[in-house]
């Protein structure tokens, strides 16, 4: 069977390809690695119902939600608390082992599929929240805590945790800061980097290192802490998170907008920035992405429009009906043929819900499922827009269109049928056009889906060779076994 | 390793329906095992990937994946939510007796389903012997749940405080040739159930007095069998197809405008696996099932949705009246959509409803999980059973027998003064105090 490699800034699910693709001997090098002193030595500190060595449960620590090659790790552990967790890592030192900590493994880029046959360590036990203080509106975590779980946590004492990546009921929160995990509020409220105070892991040798604080302020040594974001496993196991956490909003308002024309709607996306209004959340989706989430959420979109822009305003109650008008007569100026507001909260949380299952709706609709994170400027939308329109037309494929119109960050996906090898040509070709084009206006190869695996080979288009090289230094000066997280970010050799 | 090669040219029949999960791992949300363990392997995406795993022949032996596997409750909270839509149950259900059928049942599942379960006769007879001596192994609680527990220290029977079998199971009170009522101007035929013949006798009477108050004509034919859900998620699709056909052949004889049940898994299994998971089925037997599955309903859909629409419009007959909370069986709710009806029933017997958290949570049941897994059956269901203590009611109502043993052990364990009913039971006590 042959591979879809991955290409670029794309993460790919072939649909017919699902599960495993290119496992010949998937257990050779797990076996070789892990000797049965380490496992006896892993049972010592876990107890054995926490050390899993079995074929079967390999294969379910062998994959995440991006759908590459899966790649068997040799062992998986769930420790229960901070001391077996340094014991582990300090063991893995010792030993050489590879150690790629899994959350609830929904990332899209590759970054939990272990590689190296080493260890998967698990975060599910890592699951209390330590602390939501309300005086100086912080929360503590633990790196297993579920994103939705944390923030009805802190809803439910009028605070509010903003980060909201498309899998908050299951992503785990040392997984969005190991991912710099994104989400539909990054608008207004930017991305789960906007929120960490401070981050304590151990390092590649098993120490433990705190960074940041618990103040709105810490200027003391190198930013320990905003490194740590995004570092995707690859600087350090983390064991605490200190998040932000800030007022909830008073007020909401969400507004659907229907267009005739993707245009339309995403000229409407510029115009409400250009006015100042900086909604909450902006979402736009086009017809193909409508169809297949409605199909699934019943919420009542309108199935022929050709788009939609889901909105929401927050705030104080003024400001919120203020802005709630002028966005609907922008929507209106721009040519939405209705706009209509969420009456209820349930309407509101229908709205929201079935805009969450576009990723997964969509992929009922074709064999082959490939999703785009290429983000570019957000005054870029209509351009990169455009663009996506012509590249479809030119290359004959179906290229269905969601995401956080508001940030930049598009969600292109195209729809189509890996056996249809002729089509497939001209989908490679194409993914190549897009990912060209967000470079070309200023963009990024990732908004929030990470670098991982699957982008590491491409990194240097954007960021140059420099980059890379540094990262790489920094990376083997702190880990010069290369235990952690190996093959991501950075690809595999110096 | 030619018949792991065999195994998976079997399996990789399921290819087609597990290409449909994009392992996005939504499901795990939803699960009521994962939320107490936390391992991938108990959640769908972790067992469709095994399943995957065994279509391309990458295990020696196909143990390991089918102990994984057997460790689900198909409660379908996982398809209920999936996003992509996978048929979750039914490719559990396929691949649990394509791995049956190569390993063989166990002995004890093989006397149990084959030479019991299959013949209606025999196991009625050996259920009804049972019941007279169970009182000599056990003993009443005395409870409001109405349970039992071991008299000595039982491997079999550990900790579990369960309902006792009816003295006189439900068949026995039937006229030798069935129970036959005219009535105008529907007529019901009633799949009994097993659980509801042999410990809730009183459910299948309270059916009846509802369905005679409102004048459905009604026939149930004698010498009905089980359903067969106990033997398919055993993997056992021969036995399950037998009693199929003998239930078959039993309503084919009666003329009925619909089929109704109690149970909401013996609703669940006829409409849904019947005709989806029957072994061989020619086309006529295929139509047969088909017309059948079409004809059959939930007793409380069927009393709101056709017998009584006023029903489904009233409002709490008595604000004051007792306070129910009421249980949303996952065959009920996440199979078939039934959760406004059975509410309305609740509401037209005079109860006042408080609802619980999450009332469509799994019990914790799930058949024979609870056989083997009971102390994950029990850490699932003392969830439940906090989650109804919190209510404040005094009884607790679901539309299935098998979450209304779970439960009652449940709260029997914790000491709580909630006794356990099913809708009907409710519904025709208050048409008998109102007389």
């Amino acid at each position: 069977m042959t591979i879809i490699r991955n290409a670029g800034n794309l993460t790919i699910v072939p649909k017919l390809l699902i599960g495993i693709t290119n496992m010949t001997d998937p257990f050779m090098q797990g076996r070789i690695m892990i000797t049965k002193s380490i496992i006896n030595a892993l049972t010592d500190i876990l107890g054995p119902e926490y050390v899993f060595t079995e074929a079967e449960d390999m294969m379910t620590y062998s994959y995440d939600a991006a759908v590459l090659d899966p790649q068997m790790p040799g062992i998986a552990v769930m420790p229960g608390n901070t001391e077996e967790m340094g014991r582990v890592v300090t063991l893995c030192h010792e030993n050489g082992i590879p150690i790629t900590v899994r959350g609830a493994g929904t990332n899209l880029s590759g970054g939990t599929i272990p590689q190296g046959s080493g260890l998967v360590l698990l975060t599910g036990r890592l699951n209390q929240i330590l602390e939501i203080n309300e005086a100086d509106m912080y929360a503590v975590v633990q790196p297993g805590v579920v994103t939705a779980s944390l923030a009805a946590a802190v809803e439910a004492k009028g605070l509010f945790y903003p980060p909201d990546p498309g899998s908050q009921a299951v992503s785990t929160l040392g997984g969005n800061v190991a991912e710099n995990a994104g989400g539909l509020r990054g608008l207004k409220y930017g991305v789960t980097k906007d929120y960490v105070m401070g981050v304590q892991f151990f390092d590649a040798q098993g120490r433990y290192v705190k960074s940041g604080s618990k103040t709105v302020k810490c200027a003391t040594g190198y930013n320990i802490t905003g490194l740590m974001v995004g570092s995707e496993g690859t600087l350090g196991v983390l064991d605490q998170i200190t998040l932000k956490l800030i007022p909830s909003p008073r007020a909401r308002h969400s507004l659907v907008a229907v267009y005739d024309t993707i245009d339309q709607a995403s000229e409407t996306v510029a115009a409400i920035i250009a006015a100042r209004i900086v909604p909450a959340t902006l979402e736009i989706l086009d017809n193909f992405t409508i169809r297949a989430v409605e199909d699934f959420s019943k919420a009542g979109l309108p199935v022929d429009a050709a788009a939609l822009l889901l909105i929401e305003v927050d705030g104080h109650p003024v400001v919120v009906s203020e802005e709630g008008e002028k966005v609907e007569a922008l929507c209106q100026k721009m040519g939405a043929t209705s706009v209509k507001a969420a009456a209820t909260d349930e309407e509101r949380d229908k709205i929201w819900a079935a805009r969450r299952s576009a990723l997964s709706a969509l992929a009922k609709l074709k064999p082959t499922l490939v999703l785009e994170d290429a983000t570019v400027p957000r005054s870029k939308i209509p351009d990169m827009v455009k663009a996506l329109q012509e590249i479809g037309a030119k290359y004959k494929i179906d290229i269905g269109t969601f995401g956080h119109a508001g940030d930049g960050n598009l969600h292109p996906t195209i729809l189509t049928d890996k056996r249809n090898k002729q089509e497939w040509h001209r989908v490679e070709s194409a993914i190549e056009e897009i990912f060209d084009k967000a470079l070309g206006f200023g963009g990024t190869l990732s908004g929030e889906h990470g670098t991982g695996i699957a982008k590491a080979p491409f990194l240097e288009k954007e960021a140059g060779f420099s980059s890379i090289l540094f990262s790489r230094r920094l990376r083997s000066a702190l880990d010069p076994k290369n235990i952690l997280n190996p093959g991501k970010i950075t690809g595999v050799s110096e | 390793m030619a018949k792991m090669k065999e195994l998976a040219a079997q399996v990789k029949e399921l290819e087609d329906e597990l290409v449909t999960c994009i392992r996005c791992g939504t499901c795990q949300a939803v699960c009521p095992l994962f939320e107490q363990t936390r391992k991938e392997a108990d959640v769908a995406r972790g067992k469709l990937s095994l399943l995957t795993g065994l279509a391309e022949n990458m295990f020696d032996d196909p143990d390991g994946v089918n102990e994984r596997l057997n460790r689900c409750l198909l409660c379908g909270s996982c398809a209920a939510n999936c996003p992509s839509g996978v048929n979750v149950l039914e490719i559990f259900i396929k691949a649990r007796a394509i791995l049956a059928e190569y390993k063989g049942l166990s002995p004890a599942k093989k006397l149990i389903f084959k030479k019991m379960l299959a013949s209606p006769g025999t196991f009625d007879t050996l259920v009804e012997w049972a019941g007279k001596f169970q009182g000599i192994f056990t003993k009443p609680d005395h409870n409001a749940q109405g349970t039992s527990c071991a008299r000595l220290v039982s491997p079999l029977l550990a900790n579990r405080h369960f309902l006792p079998l009816a003295a006189t199971p439900f068949h026995a009170e039937l006229p030798e040739q069935g129970l036959r009522k005219t009535g105008k101007p529907l007529k019901a035929a009633i799949f009994t159930g097993c659980l509801i013949d042999k410990v809730f006798p009183n459910v299948a009477r309270a059916t009846i007095k509802v369905l005679d108050h409102h004048g459905v004509g009604m026939v149930i034919p004698a010498g009905q069998g089980c359903c067969g859900i106990p033997a398919l998620a055993s993997g056992d699709r021969d036995t399950f197809t037998k009693l199929v056909d003998h239930n078959l052949s039993l309503f084919d004889q009666e003329e009925f405008d619909v089929l109704v049940t109690a149970c909401a898994t013996c609703t669940s299994t006829i409409k849904k696996l019947w005709p989806a998971v029957y072994k061989n089925a020619d086309s006529g037997t295929r139509d047969r099932l088909e017309a059948l599955s079409k004809k059959t309903m939930d007793i409380n859909q069927f009393l709101v949705d056709q017998v009584a629409p006023e029903l489904g419009t009233q409002a709490d007959r008595s604000p004051g009246g007792e306070v129910v909370t009421y249980h949303d069986p996952c065959h009920l709710k996440k199979s078939l959509g039934v959760a406004s009806q059975p509410r309305q029933i609740l509401k037209a017997a005079g109860a006042t409803i408080k609802e619980m958290a999450g009332p469509d949570k799994c019990c914790g049941m799930g058949g024979s999980f609870n056989v083997y897994h009971y102390d994950l059956s029990s850490s699932i269901g003392n969830i439940k059973q906090q989650t109804i203590q919190e209510t404040g009611c005094t009884t607790l109502a679901t539309g299935c027998p098998a979450c209304m043993m779970q439960i009652s052990d449940m709260l029997a364990k914790a000491g709580a003064d909630i006794r356990v009913r099913h809708p009907m039971e409710l519904y025709a006590q208050f048409i008998d105090s109102n007389r």
